[in-house]
């Protein structure tokens, strides 16, 4: 017992010492799960500034210009963020614009309109949905969705909604299939189960004396949905469209098969384009530069810049919810 | 539609001068919309989850053959299987689940029993979620910068590494909200008896809640066995058969990825027989992890 000076002489009883043991143990063991605990902030901390660490070079080079320009030429080394931005938004858009009220009505119906049998199942084969893995969808997408939309829906849209005004430019366009529009479209088949399982959480945890209420009183469903349901559980449901809107923009492998990989920056949807996560895949190892392997890590953080402001709105807002719940009970 | 079962739906009709009213008729109408919109919607979901799972079944059954699983995979033209990139993922994901579980179990512990109401255990739930949603591609581009640079090559210890990330905070969580199910009477009981806390941990809280921490050992092994992009940076690909951790290796995500991409047909068709065993795993995994989660729903 030499390292504690401080011991009574006649040494410790077992019983003291056990006790002492324990204390040492318990600080021990507190410590060692404190730290991991830590770790998990460092995790976070360590992916931004190592990206960051990574494309200073690109930063430093190209400044604020690498995010407004459309240069990308691994040739002539002059790179700008602007297309893959551009795409990475309209695709994330489109596929908002087709998961959001789909979502909305999944989540209606396994928590209104099912018959109770059938509730079960559906979630269990919605929440399936979302466990295959992104390159599935990516699969998918290429050898069945793409010449699906090359041989039928492009040549549609090209003719029958192309000669609009306005939205017309959206979808001009040669049939390949491959592009914005068919990116979108996976992408808002990979976020409707994100989504829908989120709204259907939390319209879960509307009480049900609310709605019994507003049925007693002779409310539709839809009524109870819209007025009662909707406005008891508004920041979370916004918070589950934000987490899929993360999703949606982060996303890489499901769009890298479908969105063409072409360098365009065009207004056209049925056009090829490319996001910053199908960028980095597709040309990470064929990076024969510095400044060029720079830039894609550059463009690899402006998505975690991106993607962590969108997940932290989501969090904050699905937390809003809770912070409710755990007041009222 | 209309049996006893169903919440009271619609005021009861008959000859009540309400029930003919024009806004009466103008709010059914409104909720049958509504209705049949929600239901559409469902099918709508529903009918993708076929058409890929059906695509992956067409396409991966007839490619599945014995020499899957006992040749390398070929160079273009040849015949071969998928065994190294079995054997790459296989041992990737081991690694990554045995770095990631401990972590992460000892994380949520934390968060559970040390940091329950605490604001630095809120902030380190808000940041654990948001790693748990953030981009996979993020994830490899660190690791690339933290192992492969450094190393000056690709290898799978970083890609293990990488897959760690992706484990961990799937860890994290479920093991943190598994603790919390656990009752406060049960460590009352033990911290009475003049156990330690750590021991109360370990053999009392871990015990109850077994169960739910494999949940989510599973899920997160679901969720890393068809990650592909972190691999792209870290572990790369390899044609041939190795075991170093310290060279690249072979796995089927990143497989599936280039052969699809190619455009050889044979090379296409082994892809698809990656893919059906990674989607046949990955549900397997999602069965079973949530038969053990409802079995623990059930008991608490």
């Amino acid at each position: 017992m030499s390292y504690s000076p401080a011991l009574p002489l006649e040494g410790p009883s077992p019983v003291e010492g056990r006790e002492r043991r324990d204390q040492r143990n318990d600080r021990w063991f507190r410590l060692g799960v404190m730290s991991c605990a830590l770790f998990v902030l460092l995790a976070l901390l360590g992916a931004a500034l190592s990206m960051l660490w990574g494309a200073r070079e690109a930063f430093g080079t190209f400044g604020w210009h690498f995010i407004w320009s459309s240069d990308w030429d691994p040739v002539q080394r002059k790179f700008g963020a602007l297309v893959p931005i551009y795409g990475t938004l309209v695709t994330a858009a489109i596929a908002m614009i087709m998961a959001v009220p789909v979502s909305f009505g999944i989540a209606i119906f396994l928590t209104e309109i099912a018959p109770s049998w059938l509730r079960g199942s559906v979630s269990a084969a919605v929440e399936l949905l979302a466990g295959i893995p992104s390159i599935i969808y990516g699969m998918w997408g290429l050898f069945v969705f793409v010449p699906f939309m090359a041989s039928y829906v492009s040549p549609w849209l090209d003719e029958h909604v192309g000669p609009l005004p306005i939205i017309g430019k959206l979808f001009q366009g040669p049939p390949i299939g491959l592009g914005m529009l068919s990116a979108g479209i996976v992408l808002g088949i990979m976020v409707i189960p994100f989504i829908a399982s989120v709204m259907r959480e939390v319209f879960l945890t509307v009480p049900v004396q609310l709605k019994e209420s507003a049925y007693a009183v002779g409310n539709t469903t839809w009524e109870v949905v819209w007025d009662v349901v909707l406005p008891y559980t508004r920041s979370a449901v916004v918070g589950g469209i934000f987490l899929g809107l993360g999703r949606a923009l982060g996303e890489t492998m499901a769009v890298t098969f479908v969105l063409g990989n072409a360098h365009l920056l065009s207004a056209s949807l049925l056009e090829p384009g490319n996001s910053i996560a199908a960028t980095i895949a597709n040309e990470f190892t064929e990076a024969d530069s510095s400044i060029y392997l720079s830039s894609l890590i550059a463009l690899g953080f402006l998505l975690f810049v991106v993607t962590f402001i969108v997940l932290a709105i989501a969090r904050l807002m699905l937390n809003r919810l809770a912070r409710r719940e755990g007041a009222s009970t | 539609m209309n049996d006893a079962s169903l919440p009271i739906d619609s005021p009861p009709r008959g000859d009540h001068p309400r029930d003919t009213s024009a806004l009466w008729r103008r709010r059914q109408v409104k909720n049958a919309l509504a209705k049949t919109f929600a239901t559409g919607a469902t099918l709508f979901g529903l009918f993708w989850l076929a058409w890929i799972l059906w695509t992956t079944l067409v396409n991966g059954l007839p490619a599945l053959k014995w020499t899957l699983f006992t040749q390398m995979t070929p160079p273009p033209g040849s015949d071969g299987g998928l065994l190294n990139a079995f054997a790459g993922s296989f041992i990737m994901s081991g690694i990554a689940i045995l770095i990631g579980t401990p972590i992460g179990v000892a994380a949520g512990t934390y968060l559970s029993e040390y940091a329950r109401h605490s604001r630095l255990g809120a902030m380190i739930r808000f940041v654990n979620d948001i790693l748990l949603s953030a981009p996979s591609i993020v994830i490899g581009l660190f690791i690339y910068e933290l192992l492969v640079r450094p190393m000056g090559h690709f290898s799978a210890i970083a890609g293990a590494i990488a897959l760690s990330f992706i484990v961990l905070p799937v860890v994290v969580r479920t093991t943190d909200e598994m603790l919390q199910l656990v009752p406060t009477t049960m460590r009352e009981a033990a911290l009475a008896l003049g156990v330690p806390q750590w021991k109360v941990v370990r053999q009392v809280l871990y015990r109850a809640a077994l169960s739910g921490i494999l949940t989510g050992v599973l899920l997160a092994l679901a969720r890393i066995s068809g990650e592909t992009a972190p691999l792209l940076f870290t572990a790369l690909n390899n044609q041939y058969w190795t075991l170093h951790l310290s060279e690249p290796m072979a796995n089927v995500p990143v497989v599936i990825f280039q052969y699809a991409m190619s455009p050889y047909k044979f090379w296409h068709s082994l892809a698809w027989a990656g893919a059906f065993v990674v989607t046949m795993l990955v549900l397997l995994l999602g069965l079973i992890s949530r038969s053990l989660f409802l079995g623990k729903r059930k008991e608490s």
